[in-house]
């Protein structure tokens, strides 16, 4: 077949469609997080595991396109390993960057892989009030 | 490499090829030139409009306008009659599984002071009768209803429209872009007024495709300059282009018998292994359908992701009705129109057959798209 690229996505993309990283849901999360609606469009979900203030498993699901799919795994690979603050501070220009970029209708799909990160370490947060203490202590170090 | 998205495009047919390619080098005269070279173009022109006349048993070839593509076909059509004919009224009517092409040029006419009714559908996407006689007033001037649907398949029941169109109406035009050169149309038995077809939907080069307009409907121009096709579309006459459907045209008549039930069987072969798969549905009609169109939607998962992953993992090429494909991020407005949910509407796959499809690629797909689902379902939120 020739090497063709498909509607604007970057190889990065079609790689992470193609070979999504951490897909499914944490068992026991210590936080999950689900934005978005079918009705309008794309679902995202990502859980995580939290050990003293780092991500150690960070999972995800979507009902949604190849851009969906491809940021979705893409923010589980950023956010593991880091602490919850650095998590935090994913953008989502840094998902689309981090990609090789993403066509401009498709941006939004990269606000719903970060925005539902963003909401798993919010419940994380809501969960375990001490999970921002320690975050703030690893950073510190 | 396998391709089922014959509706989106075509290759062009190598006999059509052949006949038309001394049209780009070698007789590439303008038909309106008085000298040879013009006058071998001339009767080229005609004997295309003789071709493409014959396919839609239209009275004569000179109710036969070429213009340069099916979008400018259907404006013509809608606007040019609307326009020239405001005085018989300022509605016009569409169904609600129009093409684009169809509904923009009556949104256009909305914004210059027409009334656009919109007649609903049903599930299967047939056009509710009853609503198009309620809608269809004496003030309609022109009626505009796909001859079949090249989303969901439908072929609409254009003779009971014609009626109803012709019992307040003026003006039935008809869009038989999907229709045209795959199963009969007959302008004079159905009734029809105006009515697109497309080269590139027959197997014929891109650039050429024609209006239908039946003697005595009067037109406005909408491309004023040389007076080329009657003074009703001018610009030089793409010949190559014209030549090349009125060839497509004439194959297209001789063969669409055996090559519809060719693809009819195909389909059939699809149908019964695509089902099987869990939570896959048909949207359009189970049966009378055009001939190689097949359409679903899968439970739970989206259209684009089963495109993206068909062509790139096992070479498959359909298309969709996603929301993630368009540009407007909105789901298919036929797919809405027959009744989908948005997130039933969100995981479409049309797959659209032509000549060189056969059934001997039917496992290998089947397969794939099961694999593909599957796939997906993993990840799937919901």
């Amino acid at each position: 077949m020739e090497d063709v690229p498909q509607i604007g996505y970057s190889e990065k993309v079609m790689d992470h469609f193609m070979n999504p990283r951490n897909v499914g849901s944490v068992e026991n999360p210590d936080g999950v997080g689900r934005v978005g609606n079918p009705v309008c469009g794309d679902l995202m979900e990502v859980s995580i595991k939290v050990e003293d203030g780092i991500l150690t498993d960070v999972k995800f699901k979507t009902f949604g396109c190849g851009s969906a799919i491809a940021t979705a795994s893409m923010v589980t690979e950023l956010a593991k390993g880091k602490t919850l603050d650095e998590a935090d501070k994913i953008t989502r220009q840094d998902v689309a960057d981090e990609l090789e970029g993403l066509p401009p209708r498709k941006m939004h799909c990269s606000n719903l892989a970060a925005d539902a990160l963003h909401k798993a370490i919010e419940d994380y947060r809501e969960r375990h009030g001490e999970g921002k203490e320690k975050a703030e202590e690893a950073a510190a170090e | 490499m396998i391709y089922l998205d014959h509706s989106s495009a075509m290759p062009v047919d190598e006999r059509v090829a052949a006949f038309a390619s001394p049209y780009l080098m070698q007789h590439y005269g303008n038909p309106s030139s008085l000298h040879t070279r013009g006058l071998v173009a001339k009767r080229v022109l005609e004997e295309a409009r003789g071709k493409v006349a014959k396919l839609i048993n239209a009275e004569s070839p000179e109710t036969i306008l070429f213009t340069s593509c099916a979008t400018e076909s259907n404006n013509l059509a809608i606007r040019g009659t609307a326009l020239r004919n405001n005085k018989a009224g300022m509605r016009v009517v569409s169904s609600a599984v129009e093409h684009i092409s169809v509904i923009n040029p009556m949104k256009e006419l909305q914004k210059q002071g027409y009334a656009y009714d919109v007649v609903p559908v049903s599930p299967e996407g047939y056009v509710d009768l009853d609503m198009l006689a309620e809608m269809v007033t004496k003030d309609t001037v022109v009626t505009s209803v796909n001859y079949a649907n090249d989303e969901i398949g439908t072929i609409e029941r254009i003779r009971d429209v014609s009626r109803i169109v012709h019992e307040e109406g003026r003006y039935l035009h008809v869009n038989a872009t999907a229709a045209a050169g795959r199963i009969p149309v007959d302008v004079q038995a159905d009734g029809i007024d105006l009515l697109t077809l497309s080269s590139n939907d027959m197997y014929g080069p891109r650039g050429a495709a024609a209006l239908y307009v039946r003697k005595g409907v009067k037109l406005q121009t909408l491309l004023p300059g040389g007076g080329q096709e009657r003074g009703i579309r001018s610009g030089t006459e793409n010949l190559f282009a014209i030549a090349g459907m009125g060839e497509a045209a004439m194959i297209a008549g001789r063969e669409m018998g055996a090559e519809g039930r060719r693809l009819h069987e195909i389909a059939g072969a699809y149908l019964k292994d695509i089902l099987m798969i869990e939570d896959a549905h048909l949207t359009g009609p189970a049966t009378g359908r055009l001939p190689g169109h097949l359409s679903f939607r899968f439970g739970r998962i989206e259209g684009e992701s089963i495109l993206l992953n068909l062509d790139t993992a096992f070479g498959i090429q359909v298309t969709t009705g996603s929301a993630c494909s368009s540009r407007t991020l909105e789901p298919s407005h036929v797919l809405l129109a027959i009744g989908l949910k948005h997130e039933e509407a969100h995981g479409s796959m049309i797959m659209m057959m032509g000549r060189s499809n056969t059934t001997e690629e039917v496992p290998y797909v089947v397969d794939a798209v099961r694999k593909t689902v599957e796939r997906l379902r993993m990840i799937t939120a919901m």
